[in-house]
């Protein structure tokens, strides 16, 4: 399922001829860039510092956050074709058992939203589940729950925690696109799963 | 050298959802525009894009940036039928009230005004939030863009029920389902890259 099929369309089950493939082609370049996109982030031709393993193993954190099955099954493959150890998979899925929320949680700077704030877990990866990560991915997972489950909690200084961590500037903008880009793509899937009655 | 977070300098902060124009300050260095290579700014597909500060940062992974920008334009402007453009609008405008990007909410909400011509609709979604009562059709499109904004996704048969009650068709409610699903990517890049600047209304509480 890594090769070149389009991956919505894989993990939504669309046949082709199907109602849901007529409806995807008359969006062509939503189909065909969504996939794209999958493709700059998980088969990237200049990979830069961000290395395949921890592409996938953040992928594989998120998908378990939204509580997606399928999804995080097709990035835990991707993760183990990666030749990451089975160790890292273990403790990939740990942590996203661990981590589990509910958002959009968060704050609003002081004023007349404040009384919006919703107050919900800050997540810490824990000693065992680190030494196993590695500081830069255990880093990386503290940053992609802040963006899946309260967003708008994100700073500065948590920025500042991913470059003291290794996290280059660029690689904290793949990085976000590879959180981004998942919390699009998982809702893609459950809506066409949905409306297509599955 | 190693890499240095931005601390943007005072400024003025909104501090309601508005329809007002604002600035996006950038806590991460974004390329300098006479230093990137051809991909880079190739990657903007917009050439005007070379003015945001947002834009060159993302361009620092071009390819991804890239799909990124040809994604959202297929989604929001494509004219062969479905849901009409102001209601894209408005599915973005209300996922991002939700996930509280001030910055989104503000130029969606703006384009959710101009294309439907219903100002006080939209700006009753920006001032009592997702649960204002904005009639069946819209409150069904904003029902169905906040259940699939939550995380876990809570969007079910429900929504797309009361959705084709309203008069959508299917390729109308698949573009609920990327309107919303793509703002659950925009408002993260805007909310955890930067921060929303101005207007100045809005420091007078007048938003």
């Amino acid at each position: 399922m890594r090769g070149t099929a389009d991956v919505i369309d894989a993990l939504v089950g669309i046949a082709p001829g199907s109602p849901l493939d007529a409806i995807r082609a008359r969006r062509p370049e939503a189909r065909s860039q969504a996939q794209a996109t999958y493709h700059a982030l998980f088969a990237p031709e200049a990979p830069g510092a961000v290395s395949g393993q921890e592409r996938f193993a953040i992928a594989r954190f998120v998908a378990g956050l939204h509580g997606d099955a399928a999804v995080a099954a097709f990035y835990a493959e991707g993760l183990a074709a990666s030749a990451a150890p089975a160790a890292l998979g273990e403790a990939v899925d740990a942590a996203s058992a661990d981590a589990a929320a509910q958002g959009p949680y968060g704050h609003y700077p002081a004023g007349p939203l404040s009384r919006e704030n919703v107050i919900g877990p800050t997540y810490r990866v824990d000693a065992k589940t680190r030494a196993a990560l590695g500081l830069r991915l255990a880093a990386a997972f503290e940053h992609a729950h802040v963006l899946v489950f309260h967003p708008r909690d994100a700073t500065p200084d948590a920025l500042k925690a991913l470059l003291d961590a290794g996290w280059t500037t660029t690689d904290v903008v793949t990085l976000s696109q590879i959180v981004a880009f998942l919390s699009f793509q998982i809702r893609v899937v459950a809506g066409l799963s949905t409306l297509s009655g599955r | 050298m190693p890499d240095t977070i931005l601390i943007p300098p005072d400024h003025a902060a909104p501090r309601a959802f508005t329809r007002a124009q604002l600035e996006w300050l950038p806590w991460l260095e974004p390329l300098a525009a006479e230093a990137m290579t051809e991909r880079q700014v190739a990657s903007l597909v917009d050439a005007a894009r070379m003015k945001s500060p947002y834009f060159r940062l993302l361009a620092r992974d071009p390819d991804a940036l890239e799909a990124r920008t040809r994604t959202d334009k297929d989604i929001f402007y494509n004219p062969d039928a479905g849901l009409p453009r102001a209601e894209r609008e408005l599915a973005a405008a209300a996922t991002s009230r939700f996930n509280g990007c001030v910055y989104c909410a503000s130029v969606h909400s703006r384009h959710a005004a101009t294309y439907s011509r219903r100002e006080a609709d939209v700006q009753r979604l920006l001032d009592e939030g997702v649960t204002a009562d904005l009639g069946e059709r819209w409150s069904a499109i904003v029902a169905a863009s906040v259940a699939l904004t939550t995380t876990p996704i809570t969007f079910g048969s429900e929504h797309v029920d009361r959705l084709r009650r309203t008069g959508l068709d299917d390729l109308a409610i698949a573009d609920v389902i990327h309107a919303a699903a793509f703002f659950n990517w925009a408002n993260r890049l805007m909310l955890s890259l930067g921060e929303p600047a101005g207007p100045a209304e809005a420091e007078r509480g007048k938003s």
